[in-house]
């Protein structure tokens, strides 16, 4: 049967039969590193092509639909139309970290692709503090706004820039305990662990109130963190025109744009692997024969359909709700979403202790 | 970076708050070309981080000397210049020019045009509060509000169309009447497509804007405007009766046949951000009524009074006001017994309403800002004639 997980083994098998171990190795670094800069092609063609049909659908109107069939081809007019425009850099700008600053933003999105299980036994690098791995990475994104930010030399950029640090900074504090609540009941950081621990039903349904919260957090913080509306204030088209990347044009504008696409796909299939189940099928207690019906569904389409959802969901946010103002936005993190959070991690905590859950 | 010292330096004319800010000052310009600006404004504002310190408007970027052009103009000319300058509320603006020659002129305008015309200005009333809406939301950070406006604008749009020929710069209005009979399907759109459109629809507004906790949270208590305030910035149409003024020139001056239709002068008391969304929003309501009292009872006749082929003023002065979709639009003639006005002034409501900006902004947020300017409506060709 032809799976990724067989398609990996045998790609093993093939190459460990003819190279010494070293090689080996050399020659799979450099699959894994044009695959996953396939993948980002891709996704970010995909996502893009999504978001402004999702946004259509929300509008009452067609979005793109001249290029190609059905308008799939728009997004990759759009990018060779990015790449052949002129790149500015303005005249006062500190032109290092200008230049530096897209790639400090795209550098993490890549790497926090390593420990993500896109199929059963599929991943890059299954180490043993994954999620740990995947919120500490995350983080340094933040570093290439404000980079952006203040290098540009201009007032908006540096206004986006400080907004969108002290949102991230804070909005991470409830990310990151939404996902400790997911992490108490399965007690493992590793990511396959926390698949394999949801086989009899994924932890949305089996952690009953306290997950569906520590759910509710995780969406709300994450699209904080990939400064989606409605807490695009690092953008707020209506106030800062474009926030930090103001100055920016050409391939690095794309590189900021794809950044925060990627950056969606990889928060939702955190998401999805947290509170979903990853690869997971769906599977119903002692039904057997629904259960092995489940499975026969190809554990990849398990994995982007939960991703997919969980992305819509966002999009879905940003095409509905008006945007918070900066000390509402700090308020609703502070007062609201990270005591709720702490409580409901306590909660989470006495349920997995005295076996509480499902 | 600039230093706040080297602008000054490098300019020859010092905006006041130029002039007058610290070295510390953090100073950002919004607009000319800015999303938030709708047009061609000019907001120099003074921030101390996220607080707004100052804001000065700077006005003349569509500045296109309409007052001097009327000059040249004859009195059946100068109306269609007026259509560019609120373009929101083209017809209204028509309106009080062709009320100001006929008052001067002593023309009789026969009923049937006193109808259509109070017709054409609510649903002018209609369509700039629904591009309001839309165009307001999407200040807030909410796209979607304003493509759900356009839809029931569109069909407004087509209904003017086809009796005034323009979708949005019409010219329909003329003196002792409007230039000809509305379109045969025009009574017949208005009441069996428009009307149940628009009222099956407000709804929706309410629940994707109205009913938003954040969009609440936004508008709650952010730019109020006391009633004192307003009179004395004055401020006219919904944004002083938000602050509880009685302003509503339709109410005060009735002019055509206001005097005999059933209308309620909106007021919100609270003067902040909410209290003009919430007047506009009702004022949709109100028009609504008014149209449907009107629009079944257009009486036969004449849409138009015979006048002469040349219209000359008497000697003297005249004023004529009306209740555009901002508040109170009056234009001032002075005449010398010519076919042309020797003097025009318009007093555009957009100007005296931008003025409070500075007043109700001071001390809030830049997101604040932007609620307020969004709910001020602010046109800027109104502002800048």
């Amino acid at each position: 049967m032809i799976s990724f997980e067989n398609i990996v083994k045998w790609i093993q098998a093939f190459l460990s039969a003819h190279l010494p171990h070293i090689w080996v190795l050399a020659v799979e670094a450099v699959i894994i590193i044009i695959a996953a800069i396939a993948l980002f092609a891709i996704l970010g063609l995909v996502l893009v092509i999504m978001e402004r049909r999702v946004a259509a659908f929300m509008q009452i109107r067609f979005g793109p639909n001249r290029v190609g069939p059905w308008g799939l081809l728009q997004s990759t007019a759009d990018t060779i139309k990015l790449i052949m425009k002129e790149s500015i850099v303005p005249d006062n700008s500190d032109k290092f970290l200008f230049n530096l600053a897209p790639f400090m933003v795209m550098i993490p999105a890549m790497l926090i692709l390593a420990p993500i299980n896109f199929a059963k036994h599929f991943f890059i690098w299954d180490l043993n503090i994954g999620i740990l791995f995947v919120s500490s990475i995350s983080s340094i994104s933040v570093i290439g706004i404000l980079m952006g930010g203040w290098a540009s030399s201009n007032k908006y950029s540096l206004h986006g820039a400080m907004r969108s640090g002290a949102q991230i900074v804070s909005y991470e504090l409830s990310g990151g305990l939404s996902i400790l609540t997911i992490i108490v009941l399965c007690g493992s950081l590793k990511v396959s662990d926390i698949i394999t621990a949801q086989e009899t039903g994924w932890w949305i349904f089996r952690g009953h109130i306290p997950a569906i919260i520590a759910f509710v957090i995780y969406m709300i913080a994450v699209t904080a963190e990939t400064n989606r509306a409605p807490f695009d204030l690092a953008e707020a088209e209506s106030e800062l025109t474009a926030g930090f990347h103001t100055e920016y044009s050409g391939m690095r504008f794309a590189l900021f744009f794809l950044a925060e696409y990627i950056n969606i796909f990889i928060v939702c299939a955190v998401g999805a692997t947290l509170f979903f189940g990853g690869w997971m099928p769906f599977h119903i207690g002692t039904w057997h024969a629904f259960n092995h019906i489940m499975d026969f569904i190809p554990s990849s389409i398990w994995f982007f359909g939960k991703t997919f959802f969980l992305i819509f969901l966002i999009m879905w946010f940003r095409w509905t709700f008006p945007r918070l103002r900066i000390d509402q936005l700090l308020n609703l993190e502070w007062k609201y979403l990270m005591p709720i959070s702490m409580v409901n991690l306590l909660v989470m905590t006495v349920c997995a202790i005295y076996h509480l859950h499902f | 970076m600039y230093h706040i010292n080297e602008i000054v330096k490098n300019n020859t004319l010092i905006p006041s708050i130029l002039a007058e800010a610290d070295a510390n000052d953090y100073i950002i310009n919004i607009g000319p070309q800015h999303p938030a600006t709708h047009g061609v404004l000019n907001l120099l504002i003074t921030l101390n981080g996220e607080t707004i310190k100052k804001v000065e408007p700077h006005l003349g970027f569509i500045h296109r000397s309409m007052e001097k052009m009327c000059e040249s103009l004859s009195y059946r000319q100068f109306i269609y210049v007026t259509s560019r300058m609120d373009y929101l509320s083209a017809h209204i603006n028509n309106h009080a020019c062709a009320l100001l020659v006929e008052k001067a002129l002593q023309i009789e305008v026969p009923e049937r045009a006193q109808y259509i015309r109070v017709i054409m200005d609510e649903l002018t009333r209609i369509a700039s509060h629904l591009l309001w809406w839309g165009a307001m939301a999407m200040d807030m950070g909410a796209f979607t509000p304003y493509f759900y406006a356009f839809r029931e604008r569109e069909l407004l749009t087509e209904i003017m169309e086809d009796t005034c020929g323009a979708r949005l710069t019409m010219n329909y209005m003329v003196p002792g009447g409007v230039m000809q009979d509305p379109h045969e399907k025009f009574q017949h759109r208005v009441t069996t497509e428009f009307l149940p459109l628009l009222k099956s629809k407000l709804h929706e507004y309410e629940e994707l804007v109205t009913d938003n906790i954040i969009f609440q949270n936004r508008v709650k208590d952010v730019g109020i405007l006391s009633k004192e305030d307003a009179i004395s910035y004055g401020c006219s149409g919904p944004t002083a009766r938000a602050s509880g003024v009685e302003c509503d020139i339709r109410k005060l001056y009735p002019y055509d046949i206001y005097n005999k239709v059933e209308f309620n002068e909106v007021f919100e008391t609270a003067g902040d951000s909410m209290a003009r969304y919430l007047v506009r929003m009702k004022e949709i309501k109100e028009s609504v009524s008014i149209i449907e009292q009107l629009i079944d009872n257009i009486p036969e006749g004449d849409f138009q009074a015979k006048t002469k082929a040349v219209l000359k003023l008497p000697k003297g002065e005249f004023y004529q006001r009306v209740e555009t979709a901002r508040g109170e639009l009056g234009i001032f003639v002075v005449s010398e017994g010519g076919t042309t006005p020797y003097r025009i002034k318009f007093r555009s409501p957009g100007f005296s309403n931008l003025s409070c900006l500075d007043h109700i902004t001071r001390g809030s947020k830049i997101g604040d800002l932007v609620a307020s300017m969004g709910t001020l409506d602010l046109v800027i060709p109104d502002i800048d004639r």
